[in-house]
């Protein structure tokens, strides 16, 4: 249906938008920056801070910009004396009820609250300190999430995030008027209730409430103390997201410079999670074609298919809480963090001469969900806590900064050997799609002997931002020894962000689809959307960053994992082969049902 | 009650058991623009509180084109002061019901809803009993209608028109944002008709009696009568129907007890008017609206405990969902207690009134837009009381 032009005016300038967009959408089109709060790109209107308010002809009270539409013939203004009085206002009252210790805040800086109060130069003192007169709990029982009540001003961004966006609903609003707050169920910590430790409500917390917890003070303990080895991994999202938050602009890949950054805050090894990004194709791909195997040769009907990945750590708690009855479907594989961190402590420690006890594993990861994985139970398989600290792409931007490093101008340093050399189809491990794509560009030519029937590699029906996706390829010419798959038709599917998620997993529960192999990413684009990315996020800023993971990919010189030649050698080496006794030792794992609330 | 100046009326309680009965008879042999236009004629405003014509949204919900529409009576009665309500409900609940037939019938809505207040849940088993009868009767008159009747859980929000909605949909009883209007899309995301019980009652009392007598009642601007609860420092608290047009002068002379100081007209939310504004204030749409409370306050009372007993109930029953209610009701509250106990200079409840002015202006909701009501009048005219 087309949409109707209407024509308006703000700040006496004609403007003409379609139909249905907002107040803030027009002035937007004007270059008219009208401050917004509770609104947020990724989320539904909610229009409740009522910081946008402006001045509308002839109506009574001030409608919030974000959440009213355009009519034929308004006339809006965004910054008349009576709405900078009561923008001013709203801004004091917001503040009235902060926690205004910003000095001491995780978020100073960084904390859009904090900017609009300098932008407006409020008188603080002006109302009275409602903070100091209640008293407001930390949660900081999570490994992943600290929430903290005295700093929230209800926007609810993190409620529709978790709510709509995630469909995981941990966070909630509770009680009314004075005693209204975010909370969970029956106000438990975030450690006990159906959070999946994701972080998107972290990205989209305006102030301090919702933060990760950060483990730079022991990192830095760790590479300062002489008696320890420290080894580093960076997970494929975070050399196209670190740039932000050091002064670059979305979408530079900045994983040379990030190599270098690492050496120089002092990390002993200096390795990649793309390593096992490719190990894990190798895993998963084989455990697959196992699965397959079995189903369609022996007939066993014990098979559980489709096999879904487990690189996501968000994903695996979100199905032991809401599908608990689909978690044999789940690939038995570690996530490529716990991998890398079984064999750091194990394989790496052996070649280099170390004491897995004199070392200490820390990952940079997009992610919050990771900072819970390693602390799992499942992920001692090594002997040690297989990855010790996780850090947060940001946590690694601010050890940047504490180092006094000059990021920019930084020269390209590459990985140490070994588990520090990668291919193209790990590195996209970082967007959605991109674990299927390396999957099929590994197993497809496992079975076949031939590449891809893709120009170039380039597997476009599993890229991209929709919701869920599917593909289909039809196996043809195998090789002799995996006859039992001529003619089959590998269905596929991949799902980003946890909504879409639980739709497709629920049409999987009800038998309604037919896959064979299904990727899930927790976070919306995959890992580059993660919750340990850079702030803020939106729409557009994962657009770059996914533009960025693909141009990384085609830069690479091989782009298959099972072409990786430290995959090769470590199977000839140490692991023997895919899915072989050592694999299942030390790279494989299970999980653990959990109630739905 | 000896009447001195005021007209008694007696159409809401008007005891007539077919009068349900009758009207829908009448009615089903109108057409729905001919029930709207006598609506809409009889001037009938909104008994809530808001005042907006009955006739006019239901003319507009009726224009909506949809296949599922609905009519939504509001019993959220929660306004202190008030408990006009829970008495016709009590007392002549088929004409409610009668009264939803009418507008369901008129706007073309199948389902009715009757929100009651959670507080007014010993009503529900007798309201149910009436229903069943109710819903079989409109059945064999040919009506394509039935109601059904939702329980609220005890927040004040919940007589809000849009939080009302969410509430019966299941969800936390927030406001939502308007435009788009209940008209356009209220319940499940349908045109809906939501009119207090009061409203629904005239409704069917004007179709029976037709809109020109309910006219001869009244002023321009405020048609008919009106049911109040009156209560505070009066002989004779208790429900009143009275014509509208009075002077609260002429409501004091009646009710008062000789030592008024101030009446608070339509409850917590609505405006005090003191003694030196009796004579010139008219109680409707053209002076001091009111849903129907009118507390009466003599010489004994401490209107600085009136005004902040308001804001504690404010306070509490904010959603908590838009920072100027949430936290502008706080910050009134302790604000006149600083000032009170001398920590904060006079002149800060000056701050105070541009506070409530914001909260006028840029408040989600009616809630905390009509709190700046009780704040500034009582603070203006009784401003001694509120510092010493």
């Amino acid at each position: 249906m087309a949409k109707y032009e209407v024509n308006l005016k703000v700040n006496n300038i004609p403007v003409t938008v379609e139909e249905g967009s907002t107040i803030l959408d027009a002035a937007k089109k004007l270059n008219f920056r009208i401050p917004t709060l509770c609104q947020h790109p990724d989320l539904c209107v909610a229009g409740n801070c009522r910081v946008c308010v402006v001045e509308q002809k002839g109506a009574r009270a001030l409608p919030a910009a974000c959440a009213t539409p355009v009519s034929e013939g308004m006339e809006i203004f965004t910054n008349s004396q009576k709405v900078r009085t009561a923008r001013k206002h709203i801004i004091e009252l917001l503040l009235s009820e902060h926690n205004t210790e910003c000095t001491s805040c995780y978020k100073n800086g960084k904390c859009e609250l904090q900017s609009l109060a300098n932008e407006y130069r409020v008188n603080e003192n002006d109302f009275i300190k409602l903070v100091n007169k209640k008293t407001y709990t930390i949660d900081d029982y999570s490994p992943s999430i600290i929430k903290d009540d005295s700093k929230c001003i209800r926007c609810q961004r993190c409620v529709r995030t978790c709510t709509s966006m995630q469909f995981v609903s941990a966070l909630t609003v509770a009680h009314k008027g004075d005693h209204q707050k975010i909370s969970t169920f029956f106000d438990k910590p975030m450690n006990a209730v159906v959070c999946t430790n994701c972080g998107q409500c972290v990205n989209r917390c305006p102030t301090g409430a919702l933060v990760e917890k950060n483990y730079i003070d022991q990192v830095w303990d760790a590479i300062n103390n002489p008696n320890v080895h420290v080894v580093v991994q960076t997970a494929p999202a975070v050399r196209v997201g670190l740039g932000e938050d050091l002064g670059l602009e979305p979408g530079h890949r900045v994983t040379g410079k990030m190599v270098a950054a690492l050496r120089r805050i002092g990390f002993d090894s200096v390795l990649d999670t793309d390593f096992t990004a490719d190990l894990t194709i190798m895993e998963e791909g084989t455990e697959l074609l196992v699965r397959l195997k079995k189903a369609l040769v022996d007939k066993d009907e014990s098979v559980a298919l489709p096999m879904t990945t487990s690189c996501s750590p968000g994903w695996v708690k979100f199905i032991e809480h809401k599908f608990p009855s689909l978690l044999p479907n789940v690939s038995t594989c570690k996530s490529p963090q716990q991998m890398f961190g079984a064999l750091v402590k194990t394989f790496y420690a052996q070649k280099k001469g170390l004491k897995a006890e004199n070392m200490v594993s820390v990952s940079i990861m997009p992610c919050t969900a990771k900072k819970y994985e390693a602390d799992r139970p499942e992920m001692r398989d090594s002997g040690f806590k297989d990855v010790d600290y996780v850090l947060t792409t940001r946590e690694l931007a601010m050890m940047v900064r504490q180092a006094g490093i000059n990021f920019e101008d930084l020269a390209d340093e590459k990985y140490d050997s070994i588990m520090g050399e990668s291919t193209g189809a790990a590195v996209i491990f970082g967007a959605t799609g991109g674990v299927m794509e390396a999957a099929l560009r590994t197993a497809y030519e496992i079975v076949t002997g031939r590449e891809v029937p893709f120009t170039n590699l380039d597997i476009v029906p599993v890229r991209g931002f929709e919701g869920i996706k599917e593909a289909k390829v039809l196996i043809k010419d195998v090789l002799p020894e995996w006859g039992f798959l001529e003619g089959a038709e590998l269905s596929v599917a991949i799902a980003h962000g946890l909504a879409n998620t639980n739709k497709l997993m629920a049409a999987v529960q009800r038998g309604e689809v037919n896959y064979h192999f299904i990727e899930i990413m927790a976070c919306p684009g995959g890992c580059l959307g993660g919750g340990g990315q850079p702030i803020p996020t939106s729409p557009e800023i994962r657009a770059k960053r996914m533009e960025a993971i693909y141009d990384e990919d085609t830069h690479m010189a091989i782009r298959k994992s099972h072409e990786n030649p430290e995959v090769t050698a470590i199977y000839e080496e140490f692991l023997g082969k895919p899915n072989g006794h050592k694999s299942h030792e030390l790279l494989h794992t299970h999980y653990t049902k959990r109630k739905g609330y | 009650m000896e009447n001195k100046k005021l007209t008694k009326v007696d159409l809401i309680f008007e005891n007539d058991g077919t009068c349900a009965t009758t009207v829908l008879d009448k009615i089903k042999a109108m057409s729905q623009d001919d029930i709207i236009m006598e609506m809409i004629d009889s001037g009938l405003k909104g008994r809530g509180g808001a005042g907006f014509p009955t006739g006019l949204k239901w003319k507009f919900t009726k224009a909506e084109n949809s296949f599922d529409k609905y009519i939504v009576c509001n019993a959220d009665e929660g306004e202190p002061g008030t408990f006009k309500d829970r008495e016709i409900l009590d007392t002549v609940p088929s004409k409610v019901f009668a009264g939803m037939t009418i507008a369901g019938y008129a706007i073309g809505a199948k389902v009715g809803y009757l929100y009651l207040r959670a507080e007014y849940n010993f009503l529900l088993k007798k309201l149910n009993d009436k229903l069943d009868s109710f819903n079989a009767t409109i059945k064999d008159k040919g009506f394509d209608f039935r109601i059904e009747i939702r329980s609220g859980a005890g927040a004040y929000i919940c007589g809000e028109e849009s939080a009302l909605f969410e509430s019966i949909e299941g969800k936390r009883g927030e406001p939502r944002n308007k435009p788009p209007y209940p008209t356009v899309s209220g319940l499940f995301g349908k045109p809906t008709v939501i009119n207090n019980v009061e409203t629904l009652v005239y409704a069917t009392m004007i179709m029976k009696y037709g809109a020109d007598n309910f006219k001869k009642m009244g002023t321009q601007d405020s048609r008919g009568s009106k049911v109040f609860s009156i209560s505070g420092d009066t002989p004779n608290a208790g429900i009143y129907e009275l014509e509208l047009g009075m002077t609260v002068e002429d409501f004091v002379s009646d009710f008062g007890d000789g030592d008024t100081k101030a009446v608070q007209v339509g409850g917590a939310s609505g405006l005090c008017v003191p003694r030196k504004k009796f004579a010139d204030m008219i109680i409707g749409y053209e002076g001091v609206p009111t849903g129907g409370s009118m507390m009466l306050f003599n010489s004994s009372r401490s209107m600085y405990n009136v005004l902040k007993d308001y804001l504690e109930f404010f306070a509490e029953e904010s959603c908590g969902q838009c920072t100027p209610c949430r936290v502008g009701c706080q910050q009134l509250l302790e604000g006149i207690e600083a000032v009170k106990r001398g920590e904060k200079h006079p002149s800060y409840l000056e701050s105070l009134k541009k506070l409530a002015e914001t909260m006028k202006l840029s408040a989600k909701c009616g809630l905390g837009q009509s709190v700046a009501n009780p704040f500034v009048s009582i603070v203006d005219n009784f401003r001694e009381e509120i510092i010493y």
